[in-house]
């Protein structure tokens, strides 16, 4: 199992879901980060003063996939994030020791996987 | 009904006299002549108008503050304004307004004058001059303490005790602000013998609650981070400025009771040209503030657009009676051109975070003098105080009269804050602690968040409903539907 962390900007994020969800892989949660790379920060002018902010908000996504899923999860973050512009984010793949969902108790890779349209309580 | 009150006015009053009890009776009029009653719909309707404006300081001060100091703003306002109420109705009102002595007036504690104008004239001479009821006379006077205390406290946002306010709060509104308001306003020596004119209060409500600020301001220091180790200012952006506008544009509105009230009277409508003169002044003061700070930083700066709009009216409190419509955008933009470097030269030394020692202090001092340049004849005779100013008449005695007006405020004020403030900072101490002053002065002072959900998360608030119930079930692949169940309704 691999897990994807992907920081990428505000305006990715809804096509990027869109997709995934899609292909088949409607488990994700994201966090609303702050960061510092490459991309400068933003001067605010107040009453004369200025004041730097050297992070700027991103987006941070998190989905854990099995090894065979991990590079069109990729592929999905790339191909919509990619603006060209410093600032587009980058992504970090981690391996995962173990999965559990919590309503069962049940673990393994099964937990990665999309539901049967029968298993999903209403 | 006006007719029963011309008759019986004289009756009553008369009665009133020989019978102190028959004052508190339901059919005694209290004002005798349709004027008299006029006057005091007016200036109390005025008095209202000014009162608002401390939710006009309070968003103010809450938009300039950062989200964790913003429920002190709300406490310290509703306190200072009670202290301020029972203060100056006590003592304070007999010192400024109780008789014509040249340093302060010895009658009316407790507003203890009588219901009738004739009656109260006696111990408050004005209610005679002005034909007013005691009552409204009193509140729209106090209306005005109230204003310049809540002056004082903005300039010392995000780190001050509470307990600062309390005490300042008594010796402010009981004594300071009443014996300076007598001095200009009450028939003292500034007004009488000086003939300085402040017609609303640029020096008496304005100069003064920034002069105290200054005094707190000096003992004080500036908040945690606010200048790098090198001494330049760092900005500490308020939270919000859709406050800050709604706090501007309130103060704007009370202002229209500030310096038309100020005629204490409605009858011969002088009031309404005092309404188009300070709208005129605060206008100019905003495009003049926003186009001086423009060309410095190419910026519309919000905060400063409303420091210009606050300077512009500032400025025009104390002409707002003596000059005509043409000399108040001048005033005011003048006024708005002053804040603006005025708060940029302070921000390298002080921490103001509101502009009050600029928007209050710097366009009050620039007000009062602007009587001795554009006071016009007819008005200076109108109001019978001062000669017409320099414009007019060539002549810089007004001016002078102005000058001495502000510097002699101006001191008095100063010595006696500052010895105060240093007598609570060496007794309660005047500022709270490193660590509650970063925790924030709403969870260090008042034990409670303004804006508890951007502090407690969400998650705190909800525990013990999954627990409370049936206990979770060992991993098991089968679901206890209890649970499952539960857990449906939380999300939802």
């Amino acid at each position: 199992m691999k897990k994807i962390e992907a920081f990428i900007r505000h305006e990715a994020f809804e096509p990027i879901r869109a997709e995934l969800l899609d292909k088949g892989f409607p488990s994700l949660s994201i966090i609303e980060a702050k960061g510092s790379g490459r991309q400068k920060g933003i001067v605010e002018q107040y009453r004369g003063s200025t004041l730097t902010v050297n992070v700027r908000p991103k987006v941070k996504l998190e989905i854990v996939v099995e090894d065979k899923d991990k590079s069109i999860v990729v592929e999905t973050i790339l191909k919509h994030a990619r603006t060209g512009e410093v600032g587009d984010g980058k992504i970090f793949v981690l391996p995962v020791e173990e999965a559990i969902r919590i309503r069962t108790g049940e673990g393994g890779e099964p937990v990665l996987q999309l539901h049967e349209e029968s298993e999903i309580p209403t | 009904m006006k007719k029963r009150l011309l008759i019986a006015g004289p009756v009553a009053a008369l009665a009133s006299l020989i019978l102190p009890v028959a004052a508190f009776g339901a059919e005694t009029p209290i004002l005798d002549t349709p004027e008299a009653s006029i006057n005091a719909m007016w200036v109390i309707v005025a008095a209202v108008l000014v009162m608002f404006m401390q939710a006009g300081f309070l968003l103010l001060e809450v938009g300039f503050s950062r989200a964790k100091n913003v429920g002190a703003g709300v406490a310290k306002i509703l306190v200072n304004f009670s202290i301020a109420s029972l203060c100056y109705w006590a003592v304070g009102f007999a010192l400024a307004f109780g008789g014509l002595g040249e340093i302060a007036g010895t009658n009316g504690f407790f507003l203890d004058v009588g219901s009738s104008i004739e009656e109260a004239g006696k111990s408050i001479p004005f209610v005679e001059t002005y034909s007013i009821s005691p009552a409204a006379f009193m509140f729209f006077q106090f209306v005005f303490c109230a204003v310049s205390l809540a002056i004082v406290w903005g300039a010392t946002l995000e780190r001050i005790k509470f307990g600062a306010y309390v005490i300042y709060a008594i010796i402010f509104s009981a004594v300071l602000y009443p014996i300076l308001s007598h001095w200009i306003f009450g028939g003292g020596w500034l007004q009488v013998n000086v003939g300085m004119q402040d017609f609303a209060g640029s020096t008496v409500v304005h100069l003064i609650g920034a002069t105290g600020a200054f005094a707190a301001l000096l003992l004080l220091g500036p908040r945690i981070g606010k200048y790098t180790k090198d001494g330049k200012p760092r900005a500490i952006p308020g939270h919000s400025m859709p406050l800050v506008g709604l706090g501007v544009l309130i103060l704007w509105l009370g202002w229209f009771g500030f310096n038309p009230g100020s005629t204490l009277g409605a009858m011969g409508g002088r009031f309404a040209e005092v309404v188009v003169v300070t709208n005129l002044a605060a206008a100019a003061g905003v495009i003049a503030a926003v186009s001086v700070m423009y060309m410095r930083t190419r910026t519309i700066d919000i905060g400063m657009a409303g420091n210009g709009a606050i300077a512009g009216l500032v400025a025009i409190t104390a002409p707002s009676g003596y000059v005509e419509y043409w000399a108040a955008p001048i005033i005011g933009a003048i006024a708005g051109v002053i804040v603006v470097f005025g708060v940029l030269a302070i921000e390298k030394l002080i921490d103001d975070p509101v502009g009050a020692l600029s928007a209050h202090g710097l366009a009050g001092i620039w007000g009062t003098l602007s009587c001795g340049i554009f006071t016009s004849p007819r008005l200076a005779e109108f109001n019978e105080v001062g000669d017409p100013g320099l414009w007019y008449s060539g002549s810089f005695s007004q001016l002078g009269a102005q000058a001495l007006g502000v510097v002699v405020a101006f001191a008095c004020v100063f010595v006696v804050s500052y010895v105060v403030f240093f007598l609570i900072k060496k007794t309660i101490g005047l500022r709270v602690t490193p660590e509650e002053e970063d925790a924030g002065l709403d969870i260090s002072e008042h034990g409670m968040y303004g804006y508890p959900e951007q502090f407690i998360p969400q998650p705190e608030y909800s525990t013990g409903l999954l627990s409370g119930g049936t206990p979770p079930p060992a991993p098991a692949p089968a679901a206890s539907p209890a649970v499952s169940q539960m857990s449906t309704t939380t999300e939802s």
